[in-house]
């Protein structure tokens, strides 16, 4: 057992192998089903990690009201953000953390499948989970039936519903939901979608209980989390951190610079803060009356001298090249949001104009595509205004700032393909 | 026919996925639909009185007229403060 209050807990025991079977149930204990699971889950407070910090607890219960003799777990490993490392470093320590978690969960639904996604152009993660599939297989014939899926790697076919969409019928595209909640069903069998460091926590949950839990976080956001640190930093990280840490030493654990120009949250669909609130905690509770959220754990820290117009308009390229061109709104918007960023980022004379014009067409955009890709380019691009207010108006002035011309970025994007080369299926 | 009395509230709403943005809809409802610079439909998104016939119209013409079927009245019921 991990003493409470005790971290890590998520990456207890992890070396640079994954844990087999055995050192994970000698170094957690065993994982055995309790009919009292889901108030465990609901009185733990755990929320989603995969991005909308949703209550686990409700969306669990919603669909254990659903009809239906065959339901699906999906367990989201798909990890589209780019800056994002923390599902791939959680399934590269303990797998069988993240798929007791999912049996938790199965349990509570009544499912009788559990889907494990990670994307293929992940080809280590795939293996790691081949791997520790094969081991459970061994183990009992009971229970749910687990299986490995593996979609294209894009932006948006970690969305819940494109991931739906792709376990139903190949296709990683993003489906109308007029009314939400709206359950997901594969075939007729609604489908409960988690996150994979979700899982993970609620195979913690699942083990040591509720209060224990609690042992470690805030009342309103408890547990631990993992977060990817890229940018300026030494190397790379995820690390796991108390929530309610503070921002600054965060930055201090991961070796980042510790006197940054502003930081990105959440991740590419996520918000930028801007570094004189570094002394916040790192919990929604806390950062909500900033208008930013932790997002997807991503912290992308860019230094003073950096060019906040470049960054920004760097991500909203790609990421417009990203949309799954099925609605208008997204498919021609955020193009156009790039293109306006273009003309800031070389301060050319239309400027002042573009910026205007960029303020006006996201008002425009908001709320018009079928899933939430557009709406996350937005907040990224609004936060990024606030955060680095002087950069763009430096820009907007007619002047490059200096910065712009360096060659060294720190919100890194996959090169861009071109859209015949993109694959959904 | 006669003057029935009506409570509640309707939104109309696009499938975007479906939607080709030749903006249609914008004519046979320009009460409740604009159409932005590609073209695509820019819908009222308050609830608007069912009371208010005019518009209700307005959107089942929309809804009705629509080449791609994209368009789909949401009513929704109120209770009625006393
Ligand atoms: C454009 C877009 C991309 C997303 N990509 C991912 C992803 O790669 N991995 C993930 O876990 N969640 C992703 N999400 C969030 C999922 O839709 C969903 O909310 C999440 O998997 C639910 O799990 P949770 O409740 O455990 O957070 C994405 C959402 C959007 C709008
Ligand atoms: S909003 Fe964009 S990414 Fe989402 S379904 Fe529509 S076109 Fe695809
Ligand atoms: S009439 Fe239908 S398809 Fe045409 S723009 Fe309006 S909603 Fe779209």
């Amino acid at each position: 057992m991990i003493a409470p209050g005790a971290l890590p807990r998520l990456l207890h025991a992890a070396s640079d192998r994954p844990l087999t079977l055995s050192q994970h149930e000698s170094a957690f204990g065993a994982s055995t089903l309790s009919n009292s699971l889901l108030e465990e889950l609901e009185a733990s407070g755990l929320t989603g990690r995969g991005g909308a910090g949703f209550p686990t607890a409700q969306k669990a219960r919603l669909i254990r009201e659903q009809r239906g003799h065959s339901k699906f777990m999906v367990v989201n490993a798909m990890e589209g953000e780019p800056a994002s490392h923390k599902d791939q470093a959680l399934l590269s320590a303990n797998p069988h953390l993240v798929l007791d978690g999912a049996e938790y969960l199965a349990s509570i639904i009544g499912a009788n499948n559990i889907a494990i996604c990670v994307a293929r152009d992940n080809p280590t993660v795939v293996n790691h989970l081949e791997r520790a599939l094969h081991e459970r297989s061994r183990r009992s014939l009971r229970g749910p039936r687990l299986e490995l899926h593996t979609p294209p790697w894009r932006y948006v076919a970690g969305e819940e519903s494109a991931l739906i969409h792709w376990l139903d019928d190949n296709e990683s595209l993003p489906q109308y939901r007029p009314r939400r909640p709206h359950i997901l069903r594969i075939g007729h069998s609604p489908a409960l979608v988690d996150n994979a460091e979700t899982c993970a926590n609620v195979g913690l949950i699942g083990r040591y209980g509720a209060s224990w839990y609690r042992t470690l976080g805030t009342t309103e956001n408890p547990g631990s989390t993992l977060v990817s640190v890229t940018g300026a930093v030494e190397r790379p990280t995820v690390i796991e951190i108390e929530l309610g840490t503070t921002l600054r030493s965060i930055l201090h654990t991961a070796a980042a610079d510790p006197d940054p120009a502003a930081v990105l949250l959440g991740g590419y669909g996520g918000t930028w803060l801007h570094a004189r609130h570094l002394d916040t905690p790192y919990n929604n509770a806390a950062l909500k009356n900033l208008g930013v959220a932790t997002g997807a754990g991503v912290i992308v820290v860019v230094p003073k001298g950096a060019c906040g117009v470049v960054e920004t308009q760097r991500v909203v390229r790609w990421m417009a090249n990203e949309s799954a061109r099925q609605c208008g709104p997204c498919a021609f918007g955020l193009p156009a949001l790039a293109e306006d960023l273009t003309h800031i980022a070389h301060a050319s004379r239309d400027a002042e104009v573009a910026y205007q014009r960029l303020v006006e067409r996201c008002g425009v955009i908001e709320g018009r595509g079928a899933c939430r890709h557009p709406d996350g380019v937005i907040r990224f691009i609004r936060t990024a205004l606030e955060a680095f207010e002087t950069d763009f108006s430096t820009h907007t002035h007619g002047t490059a700032c200096a910065g712009s011309r360096a060659t060294r970025h720190f919100a890194n994007v996959p090169s861009l393909e071109r859209e015949d080369e993109l694959i959904w299926e | 026919m006669g003057m029935r009395r009506r409570s509640g509230t309707f939104v109309l709403q696009v499938n975007p996925i479906l939607c080709d943005g030749f903006g249609h809809c914008a004519e046979l409802a320009p009460e409740l639909v604009k159409t932005d610079e590609w073209g695509y439909p820019i819908i009222v998104n308050e609830p608007v009185p069912l009371a208010n016939v005019a518009a209700y119209e307005s959107a089942r013409y929309a809804e009705r007229g629509c080449p791609r079927q994209a368009l789909h009245i949401q009513r929704f019921s109120e209770k009625k403060p006393h």
